[in-house]
């Protein structure tokens, strides 16, 4: 395939479309309807504990990191508050984005609204933008949350692990949205009806940020700062961590989530903070289970999946080299093994985008 | 000329879920409401064609199985994003242990 034109209005877009390739069916384990009725079943219990043990952990990080401010000894109050704010915000912002979090719809708006903000996302614009992540799964050209493109830009990947790269894009993005209105990438995936909505929610952000930065100069000290804002930058770490890892290295331009979306185990905290996301092909196939439910959703297609990463150091000392390998040829991939039983899916798509060995 | 078409058994759905039925070249969701009434939309959903039948139902809502998105499947209006358009709708009826759904 070569050189790869991620512009969603670019020759890939265009190729995607006409080949079929952004159009087609995705592959899908069999579930007997009574086990994934249970699966898909919502509950507002599990999150509501989850979100008083996040929203309760940041007040009291915080009031630990200004009370110690600005003594050394506040600093990992604030490494503990950051990564609630810059790293538990993403997967928060994602499953209320899904709307499968809580039972209760007010309060996955709630809680998608506040983690937008933390994320530095606009919630109207990414609530499209992982529409369409989830239509066309790295599929080039069509798929405006590839995180990893191809060659790989080590320095802005790096870079992301402090959110430089999404801070700078964000903040020019959200005054334009503020100030000019929608962009013209965010046209081809936002419906003219919600075009108002990204506006006013990039206001109410610029707003905030205005006033916290106003604040911080009028005390001379960047102290409000780190409340609100910088947390975005000195908590992301985690997220890009579980983040890379969802595609990184895997094959695009597929229609199956068991060659370009890897399930990793993780330990208890790491969970928490992403919320399940560990079990990455299980949520790309089935979106409609809720995060509590992944595990059990595991169990129950496990058969049927390539064999998830023992851990996240495992899963980096697998996507790292292969990532060093796409700088010298964009067209290497990690091959998924699936199991024996497996039957092959989409041989005319898959060919084209893994050779041989999609067979 | 619309004509009733018998879609299948009432014991084939549980209360509060949903089938998918095919007719005509045409794929329709047949609904059994909580309250064990019957409803019948169209088979996929409005945003991006994807069967709401694999989809999960929740008191009056199908939510769709591919991005979440909510409607109404007594009306078929929209619910939630990313919908935006209606489903179609038509009359249902259970009769003898089948499900008769009126189609055009």
């Amino acid at each position: 395939m070569g050189k790869r034109d991620y512009n969603l209005l670019g020759e890939d877009a265009r190729r995607a479309v006409e080949s079929g390739l952004a159009a087609a069916a995705w592959y899908h384990t069999e579930v007997p309807r009574k086990v994934m009725k249970d699966l898909m079943q919502r509950s507002d219990q599990p999150a509501i504990r989850d979100t008083i043990l996040l929203y309760g952990g940041m007040i009291v990080f915080a009031a630990l990191g200004i009370a110690l401010w600005p003594h050394v000894w506040s600093a990992p109050f604030w490494l503990a508050y950051g990564v609630l704010y810059g790293s538990a915000s993403d997967s928060r912002w994602h499953e209320c984005g899904h709307g499968t979090a809580f039972r209760t719809g007010w309060m996955n708006d709630v809680v998608y609204q506040i983690a937008s903000f933390m994320i530095m996302r606009n919630a109207a614009t990414w609530r499209w933008s992982h529409a369409r992540h989830h239509t066309n799964t790295y599929i080039v050209g069509r798929d405006p949350e590839i995180a990893i493109m191809r060659p790989p830009a080590f320095l802005k990947l790096i870079g992301s692990f402090i959110g430089i790269p999404e801070v700078l894009q964000f903040v020019p993005r959200m005054i334009y949205n503020a100030v000019i209105g929608v962009h013209p990438e965010e046209k081809t995936f936002v419906p003219e009806s919600e075009w108002p909505k990204v506006v006013r929610v990039a206001r109410v952000h610029l707003a905030i940020h205005a006033a916290t930065v106003a604040l911080a100069v009028w005390m001379q000290s960047i102290l409000p700062l780190m409340v609100i804002g910088l947390p975005r930058m000195y908590g992301a770490w985690h997220h890009v961590m579980t983040g890379l890892l969802q595609h990184g290295g895997l094959a695009d331009n597929v229609v199956d989530h068991r060659l370009n979306s890897r399930t990793v185990m993780m330990n208890p905290v790491s969970r928490f903070i992403y919320w399940n996301m560990n079990y990455h092909v299980e949520h790309h196939m089935f979106p409609m289970v809720p995060y509590h439910a992944l595990p059990r959703l595991h169990e129950a297609i496990r058969h049927d999946l390539p064999a998830p990463n023992r851990s996240i150091a495992a899963a980096f000392r697998e996507m790292w080299p292969a990532l060093r390998r796409q700088l010298a040829s964009e067209d290497y991939v990690l091959h998924r093994e699936l199991p024996p039983t497996a039957r092959p899916y989409r041989l005319d798509f898959h060919t084209a985008a893994l050779g041989t060995a999609a067979a | 000329m619309p004509q009733w078409v018998d879609a299948c058994a009432t014991d084939d759905v549980e209360p509060e879920d949903v089938i998918r039925f095919d007719h005509g070249g045409q794929t329709y969701a047949v609904y059994r409401s909580p309250d064990d009434y019957w409803f019948c939309t169209d088979g996929l959903c409005s945003h991006e064609q994807v069967h709401l039948a694999d989809g999960l139902v929740m008191g009056d809502v199908i939510e769709c199985p591919k991005h979440n998105g909510r409607f109404d499947y007594r009306t078929g209006a929209p619910k939630r994003a990313p919908v935006c358009v209606a489903l179609r709708t038509y009359p249902a009826r259970a009769e003898a242990g089948r499900v008769l759904v009126e189609l055009p």
